[in-house]
């Protein structure tokens, strides 16, 4: 069910309650207007010292009794059966306790695919070691258990595979021939208004051309990793996950037993960036720990994460602009096809930005598939957003170029007042002022619009912009607990994820601010798929799931401490939404001297704690409003006129992202975020051989990432101002910093050279 | 990773002793080896640790240098003496890997570290001649962005990795060796071989034979040499093109020049036509394109890599600009 079908479905519903806090006509989050407290103020995390010291836990780092390591061999075909299969040199080599193939492994159920249900994990729904098929290259065939990772290393290379390969679709333009509609979260990926194509060929000014981009593959420092156990028929997972609950009770349906016979903990993860989910590691580890009678400890190698873990699939995009001279747009053209696997669901949706990026006369945008033996591809930090910014806002500068225009001139020009597509109003929308901002600090009125007018020895200087956006989104299935103490302590418990972005601290700081309590009065208990909620750690949608969950929460214990406070109380006649907590005490939020502390008041009641639990109101906000964070991205960057090198030496982030949290925490996602956007722009390729659908270069080694040097200084700045239509007003800020990176860089390119580079990533080859 | 025996050699003729076993290999700083090993692909049954021998860096009277097998990469690159003498040579060595790696990495190991070649690499999955003699190879129509454009046969196309190498290519470096039939010398330039039909063997080295040092012969013009490195990223990434030149001009006039280039054979490639060719014609850029026309004549183009001809050629240019300096 698309997460608007989940919300039509409960409208009716909602519509009896009351209005909540994010309903047009009600009031803001109070924790907007409070100008008091942490919120806004740079928070440490806090478990920094922890994760410095090497005492933070992480999912293989769990130490079992008798517990044993695991190793997987991958197939070397795309498609096809094993023909033959020969274990027993390993199974006789030293320290192997088990060689598990289709042969031996139990009975297991398809793991549920992402997005068939709300708790569904899977990355794709695939039969896992069932049968001797294979799917793609690359798939699991064996797993050994050995008493070290060395041995089950060494046994592994000893196993012997014959295969009968068949026919398979590995060459993009193949696979072309037959591409189908894209259906992303249950909606088709298709937007028409008015005949584009028409628009596109009266206008006096157009561009029309394609942008491809690559393959990318994850590589969160933490390699995907697990330590499992057996206790009977409860499952306890130690994973690194961005979904607790989802992988839960997806291993309940595997392995046929009650969700709460599953147990995963995930209390930190190095990086999750979308590929924390579930796949075949985890299942094949439970599977053979329950068939060895063993605890099991899998981490997969670097290569093991490509073989197995799905990446970014490629895109190819063809951007049309039909515009009149002075800029307004007539026709907005994003149409396009992508790779995807045959049993998963993800058509990389680049035309996200372009619903609502920009006015235009008439609109058509499109994702088709194209079905492909290979691992099926998944989430990777701004699915849609991150590519589909690349093609729009470069052309959006070849435009810009044709018109003889500044390009940002020419998307202010293009600013539209409401949602161009859906027409609902826009629930905080400042990107002209991020732009602004963003072009006074980092001097682009310093720019020659003229390409290759700047050069510095043999470095040619340019400079380069582009949007960035990214949705607000809040999934269904919030629900948070808040236990007080008559110590004045408070327990947040909720199934989320701390996977390096700062949630933890964060929303330790927003509990204690909404609580009125010290941050070191306030615990935030994550990471466990036995807490409530259904919370994904995905779709930058993590912190307003919590906010509205801890909000519910929160005005569930008000209202049972006003109920048990009395008549006797200075709160008495008091309503939970008339009052607040502030330094220690309840307050009448209209006159705060008329308080009575939780101390006091747990003291007066007789009671050591008091436990409750809220659940968030149904998402929508977003039925309401077009609710989406943006940015301004600025680059400078110099390439070679000798070897077409192209380094880039300064960038600016100027967002627009609802409130700032956490200055620190959000600093260090933006950052990140264009660190990784940089990767994409200039470096990062997943080499996929389409002779035999195998990825060639699953290495840190080949596959490139940015490294210090091809970091410069990266300035950030941000409107702050909130969304009143948002929890907190904030927006979650995880992948909003890799968009529109990828474009800024390419059209600095331009400036600099005066080559277009439409095809990414821009390699010195494109340059020369 | 297989079963070893591990033995940590405490001369040289111990060394060499125990590394006359079957399949047995030296080990210098394992930083490619280990890793080698970590695949799979490389399976020895004896690892003779070498890292006990001569690590000393010794000034030698013909007015060249003497640097023990066992120096890591780090100390050379320092050494005082390098950097004066032979520039090139600490910035080929600061060019390459990362300070951890070149902290351990060891100068007798870098002369005889693999191909990073990616269908090498792909033990189970891709042919490769090197890895399988007779196998064939799949990088020749598969991704070859990073493959030879000189020297390659169609058994392989796979380059060497090294940036130390390329520098002492360009230096005709000698490596002095110790094996079972006793001591020996060898030309820099004949150590790497091309991969002809057996691209399988990859040195000159008779087996079980162990480098004991690297000699660097005295270069009146090595002061005046550079390293350059062309890549894909601004660290850690191996050399598309590298180019290692040392160059002497008298009056405009090129008296002596030295190139050799790197990322381009299965060895590092000393230009010889290019050195031919430069020598005595005036210190300009004209004859400096004409000297790397004339050496990148013969190259021959792969699917993905015909760039590097491009690269290195303006590459060699520009090095050799800046040598001239202002004798331009």
């Amino acid at each position: 069910m698309s997460i608007k079908e989940a919300a039509h479905a409960v409208m009716k519903k909602a519509v009896q309650v009351a209005p909540d806090k994010w309903m047009p006509g009600a009031t803001p989050d109070p924790l907007i207007r409070q100008k008091h407290g942490l919120i806004g103020t740079p928070v440490s995390r806090l478990d920094g010292p922890q994760k410095v010291s090497g005492t933070a836990r992480f999912a293989a780092e769990f130490p079992l009794e008798r517990m044993v390591y695991a190793a997987l061999n991958y197939s070397t075909i795309a498609k096809g059966r094993i023909r033959e299969l020969h274990t027993a040199e390993a199974a006789a080599a030293p320290g192997v306790v088990l060689v598990m193939t289709h042969l031996n492994a139990p009975r297991m159920t398809r793991v549920p695919l992402f997005g068939s249900n709300a708790k569904a994990a899977g990355g794709d729904d695939l039969p896992i070691m069932q049968d001797e098929r294979i799917h793609w290259n690359g798939e699991p065939i064996a797993v050994v258990l050995a008493e070290s990772q060395e041995q089950a290393d060494y046994a592994k290379s000893l196993i012997r595979v014959a295969y009968e390969a068949e026919p398979s679709v590995t060459t993009f333009e193949v696979a072309k021939a037959s591409s189908e509609q894209g259906v992303f979260q249950g909606e088709p990926l298709l937007l028409e208004i008015g005949d584009a194509e028409a628009a596109l060929a009266a206008a006096p000014h157009k561009v029309d051309v394609v942008y491809r981009t690559p393959r990318h593959n994850h590589n969160p420092i933490e390699l995907h990793g697990a330590t499992v156990a057996w206790d009977g028929d409860e499952l306890i997972v130690h994973d690194a996950s961005q979904c607790v609950t989802h992988t839960a009770w997806s291993l309940a349906q595997v392995f046929d037993i009650e969700e709460e016979q599953v147990h995963v903990t995930s209390p930190y993860v190095g990086g999750g960036f979308g590929s924390k989910t579930l796949w075949q590691y985890q299942v094949l580890a439970a599977a053979a720990s329950r068939l060895a009678g063993r605890p099991v400890r899998i981490v997969l190698s670097r290569e093991g994460v490509y073989r197995i873990v799905g990446g970014r699939t490629l895109t190819e995009q063809r951007v049309a602009i039909g515009a009149q001279a002075d800029g307004r747009f007539d026709a907005l053209i994003q149409t396009g096809v992508v790779g995807m696997g045959r049993h998963n669901n993800m058509p990389e949706p680049f035309m996200l930005p372009a619903k609502s990026a920009y006015k235009s006369g008439t609109f058509r945008l499109q994702v088709e598939a194209a079905r492909m033996d290979m691992v099926g591809n998944t989430f990777m930090r701004a699915p849609g957003e991150a590519v589909g910014t690349f093609a729009l806002e470069s052309a959006l500068d070849e435009l810009a170029v044709n018109l003889g225009m500044d390009p940002i001139e020419l998307r202010i020009r293009n600013e539209p007042d409401k949602d161009p597509t859906s027409g609902v109003p826009f629930s905080s929308r400042h990107i002209v002022e991020a732009y602004v901002a963003g072009a006074e600090r980092f001097g682009w009125n310093q720019r020659n619009p003229k390409p290759g007018a700047r050069r510095e020895g043999e470095w040619l200087v340019g400079l380069g912009c582009a949007t960035a956006t990214y949705p607000y989104y809040r999934m269904p299935g919030g629900v948070a607990r808040i236990t007080l103490t008559n110590r004045g302590r408070a327990t947040v418990s909720i199934a989320a994820h701390e996977m390096g972005m700062g949630t933890a601290t964060t929303q330790t700081m927003v509990t204690a601010d909404r609580l009125g309590l010290a941050l070191q009065c306030v615990t935030v208990e994550y990471g466990d798929s036995h807490l409530p909620g259904v919370v994904l750690a995905g779709g930058s949608q993590q912190t307003a799931s919590i906010g509205a969950a801890v909000t519910a929460a929160h005005d569930a214990l008000i209202t049972e401490l006003l109920k048990l406070a009395g008549k006797e109380s200075v709160l008495s006649g008091l309503d939970s939404e008339d009052v607040i907590g502030r330094d220690g005490y309840l307050c009448d939020i209209h006159k705060p001297d008329r308080r009575e502390s939780y101390v006091s008041l747990m003291a007066r009641i007789g009671r050591e704690q008091i436990t409750v639990e809220g659940t968030a109101p149904p998402p929508l906000e977003f039925t309401h409003w077009s609710m989406h964070s943006h940015g301004a991205m600025f680059c400078e960057a110099r390439v070679s006129g000798v070897t077409g090198e192209t380094r880039v030496t300064r960038f600016l982030g100027s967002f627009d992202c609802g409130r700032i949290l956490n200055p620190k925490t959000a600093a260090s996602q933006f950052r990140g975020g264009i660190v990784m956007g940089l990767g994409l722009a200039l470096m990062e390729e997943t080499q996929f051989d389409e002779r035999k659908g195998r990825i060639m270069n699953p290495s840190l080694a080949e596959y490139h990432v940015p490294v210090q040097m091809d970091v410069p200084e990266i300035d950030l700045i941000w409107t702050d101002i909130p969304d009143p239509h948002a929890p907190m007003g904030a927006h979650g800020v995880g992948e909003i910093g890799i968009t529109g990176v990828g474009a800024a860089v390419a059209n600095a390119v331009y400036n600099a050279t005066g080559t277009r580079v439409r095809d990414l990533p821009i390699t010195l080859d494109k340059m020369l | 990773m297989n079963n070893f025996t591990y033995v940590r050699a405490t001369d040289v003729a111990e060394a060499v002793r125990q590394g006359g076993q079957a399949h047995a290999k030296f080990l210098g700083g394992g930083t490619n080896l280990v890793d080698l090993m970590r695949e799979t692909l490389e399976r020895p049954s004896v690892l003779v640790d070498v890292t006990g021998l001569s690590s000393a860096i010794t000034d030698r009277e013909d007015g060249g240098m003497l640097i023990g097998a066992a120096a890591k990469n780090t100390a050379v690159a320092e050494h005082r003496g390098v950097r004066t003498r032979y520039p090139l040579l600490a910035r080929a060595i600061l060019a390459g890997a990362s300070g951890q790696i070149r902290n351990m990495a060891t100068v007798g190991g870098n002369l005889l570290q693999r191909t990073r070649c990616t269908y090498f690499y792909d033990d189970d999955g891709s042919r490769c001649n090197k890895r399988g003699p007779g196998q064939g190879c799949d990088a020749i129509d598969g991704f070859n962005r990073i493959h030879a454009i000189l020297g390659a046969s169609s058994s392989c196309v796979a380059t060497h990795p090294s940036d130390m190498c390329v520098a002492l290519a360009m230096l005709d470096a000698v490596v002095h060796v110790t094996g079972s039939q006793g001591e020996r010398t060898i030309a820099f330039a004949d150590l790497h071989l091309l991969p002809g039909n057996h691209p399988e063997v990859e040195t000159s080295l008779s087996p079980g034979e162990l480098i004991t040092a690297v000699e660097l012969p005295a270069l009146s013009f090595a002061q005046r040499s550079t390293y350059r490195k062309v890549r894909d990223r601004a660290s850690y990434a191996f050399a598309l093109v590298s180019v290692a030149a040392a160059m002497e001009v008298d009056d405009g006039v090129v008296k002596g020049v030295r190139v050799a280039l790197g990322g381009v054979a299965a060895k590092p490639w000393r230009a010889l036509r290019l050195e031919a060719a430069l020598t005595g014609r005036p210190a300009n850029e004209e004859s400096f394109r004409a000297a790397a026309e004339a050496e990148l004549a013969d190259a021959q183009p792969l699917r993905h890599n015909a760039f590097k001809i491009e690269v290195a050629k303006r590459t060699i240019v520009a090095v050799l600009a800046e040598l001239a300096g202002d004798r331009l």
